[in-house]
């Protein structure tokens, strides 16, 4: 008998904090097989943000370290800028990569550092109950949007692949989702490439992941799945966003 | 054989950094330690190492984050309002134990107060700063030659007991162009530095955080933390002392210091005995020696850029065993030897 | 027949496994596990093609097929 499917090596057998049905823990899974598939598990350093994946560290089976909110891009630039030939990625949620850490964001994509971003895009603060995210979207209740968001009060969700990709150091930029197991294996194929920009040297590489709350959504998980396909990807639209290699 | 010439205080620091082994290097630009960040924009090239002009004083802070986790000695340096905003990022570094080179050339405040040479932000380098119980190893140099030199210590203290260092220097040092030599400085390092990530090859994983959400767990590294804090302190008191057997002590550092001196001349010429005690460590203060004087002198004046910040410290290592009089002048105005001699005659 | 290798207590019932099998052959147990989760089960080991789809989707990494 052959071992069809398991735990990638690059995962710990530490059992996962998050919620039943948050995406968060299928990224983990396919951030450590891409790792393995590509053989740099020993040169790869991740960046735990402060978040719902603050714990990502006891979950990788590599070096992780911490990093205060919003700050992951610029603790990357640190680590990659002194060992060039180390892989190097940020692991971010919204509220982290999209609202308090949005200058390190659009300052290490224009720099165009070779690191990859992982992004995770539930449009809500998870780790804090459920406020509104910068990527909340329009209507979307929260325990601080309880009416709803309202965009003459908070302004728009922020569509981050679209807004980098206008900056000249940004290679590669993705929006995929996580809410079924073909866009979990599309999301894979894009990690894989994001890394693979790295490894070339290629420059900056970031993939956007649509995933469902339900806990903070108040949905059940077939209903955040209904959300994430109905609302959440009429916005924020699935795809390559930018690929430089290919020009 | 080395000779002296002619350089300014942010450039002395600079090279004397680069001297020392600096590997990475990132910055933003405030007056007045603009000429510290652009020496090393060259500098730093030339000797292939990392030199990034950061998008604020936020990201600086955690580049030096990053690169310190990487191994590599990494500085960053700045004036009082980029400061502040580095009190976060050295909280997580003291907090993950990381060691790392701060310089805050210090300008007046508070808010953007103006940009002259100040010693208003003591409180912020000896007391933490940031959130939680830690302590920064915060170095005042007192003269160019020392803003050369001080940099290989800094680099040493904090990579013995993994904590960030700061260099409190001041606007007035900074800018001013001494003749300095260019002694050999020694870069020595641990070469032990089994913490640090740059990829797991031929060993366990690592993992560098300060969030310790366990029983228990926080309350342990806190202890650990502190057992490190009074060994340095037992360990790393530094200072100058000018002559021993005066009545009158004055108590002062870095520009401040400068003054002192000019005053301590002018004193002595008249034949008061007026001595000094210049801290090298501001954290630690060298309180046993001021307990020691304490014991000696008749009274004790500090002479800060300030509203009497160090004066506290001195009177809680005094401890009420002999008088502690101030003087200072806040607000990026500088005090002269003529109104330090006028505060000695109302002692 | 394929192996599926639940790991029961890893496994928080959140159920994205039973609503993708193609085959409709997962199910909730009447058991829980020790954290208080009704775990999952394959209903008819027999039925299964080890797809692997039920593992692509899983967020806790509670399932291990073998062929």
């Amino acid at each position: 008998m052959k071992k069809l499917f398991s735990k990638p090596e690059s995962l710990t057998d530490t059992d996962h904090k998050y919620c039943p049905g948050c995406g968060h823990g299928i990224v983990h899974r396919l951030v450590a097989e891409v790792i393995d598939e590509l053989g740099i598990r020993e040169k790869t350093i991740g960046i735990a943000p402060v978040g719902c994946a603050v714990f990502a560290y006891d979950y990788w089976n590599f070096d992780v370290t911490e990093a205060s909110h919003g700050r992951p891009p610029a603790v990357a630039t640190g680590i990659k800028r002194f060992l060039p030939d180390r892989v190097v990625f940020t692991y971010q949620g919204d509220g982290d990569l999209a609202a308090i850490g949005m200058a390190e964001t659009i300052h290490a994509a224009n720099r165009g550092e070779n690191i990859t971003v992982i992004f995770i895009n539930n449009a809500i603060y998870g780790m804090t109950t459920g406020q509104m995210a910068p990527t909340s979207l329009l209507g979307m209740k929260t325990t601080t949007s309880p009416f709803g968001r309202d965009p003459k009060l908070a302004g728009y969700p922020i569509r981050v692949g679209e807004l980098l990709s206008t900056l000249e150091g940004t290679t590669f930029l993705a929006r995929c989702a996580v809410d079924s197991a073909k866009h979990v294996l599309d999301a894979k194929k894009a990690i894989k490439k994001a890394f693979e920009v790295q490894l070339a040297g290629k420059g900056y590489s970031m993939v956007e992941i649509l995933s469902q709350c339900p806990p903070n959504w108040k949905k059940s998980v077939p209903e955040s799945l209904e959300y994430v396909r109905k609302e959440m990807m009429s916005y924020f639209p699935l795809g390559v966003i930018k690929d430089k290699t290919k020009a | 054989m080395t000779t002296k010439r002619l350089m300014k205080g942010n450039e002395a620091l600079g090279e004397g950094a680069i001297q020392a082994g600096c590997g990475a290097y990132f910055g933003y630009p405030i007056t007045p330690q603009n000429e510290l960040t652009e020496y090393m924009s060259r500098r730093m090239l030339e000797e292939n190492r990392v030199f990034i002009q950061s998008e604020s004083e936020l990201a600086a802070i955690n580049m030096v984050f990053g690169a310190s986790v990487a191994g590599a000695r990494a500085m960053t340096s700045s004036s009082s309002p980029g400061v502040s905003l580095k009190q976060e990022g050295l909280s997580y570094m003291a907090g993950c134990e990381l060691p790392g080179l701060v310089v805050n050339v210090q300008r007046g405040g508070p808010g953007l107060g103006n940009i002259s040479g100040s010693q208003a932000d003591y409180f912020q380098a000896v007391k933490g700063g940031g959130h939680g119980d830690y302590h920064l190893i915060v170095l005042t140099p007192g003269s160019v030659q020392e803003l050369y030199e001080m940099p290989a210590l800094a680099f040493s203290l904090s990579e013995k007991y993994r904590t960030p260092a700061m260099i409190l220097t001041d606007g007035i040092l900074a800018q001013m162009q001494e003749p300095m030599e260019a002694v050999k400085i020694d870069t020595t390092r641990d070469e032990n530095r089994d913490w640090i990530l740059d990829g797991c090859k031929g060993r366990a994983p690592r993992k560098i955080r300060s969030l310790l959400m366990e029983e228990g767990a926080l309350e342990a590294h806190n202890r650990h933390l502190q057992d490190k804090y009074n060994l340095i302190k037992t360990q790393e008191q530094r200072y100058q002392l000018i002559n021993e057997q005066a009545e009158i002590m004055l108590v002062a550092y870095g520009i401040s210091a400068r003054v002192c001196y000019t005053a301590i001349q002018e004193a002595n010429k008249k034949g008061a005995k007026l001595g000094l005690l210049r801290p090298l460590t501001v954290w630690p203060f060298p309180e046993k020696i001021l307990q020691e004087l304490a014991l000696k002198v008749k009274a004790f004046l500090v002479v800060e850029l300030n509203a009497g910040q160090m004066v506290e410290d001195v009177k809680l290592a005094v401890n009420g065993k002999t008088p502690v009089h101030f003087y200072g002048r806040a607000g990026g105005a500088c005090v002269t030897p003529g109104e330090i001699l006028k505060e000695i005659e109302k002692i | 027949m394929p192996k599926i290798i639940i790991a029961q207590n890893k496994c928080k019932g959140c159920e994205l496994c039973i609503l993708t099998c193609p085959k409709k052959n997962i199910r909730l147990s009447q058991k829980m596990n020790k954290k208080g989760f009704h775990y999952i089960e394959i209903i008819d080991p027999d039925k299964c093609n080890a797809c692997g789809l039920c593992f692509q989707v899983c967020p806790d990494v509670a399932i291990e097929i073998w062929k």
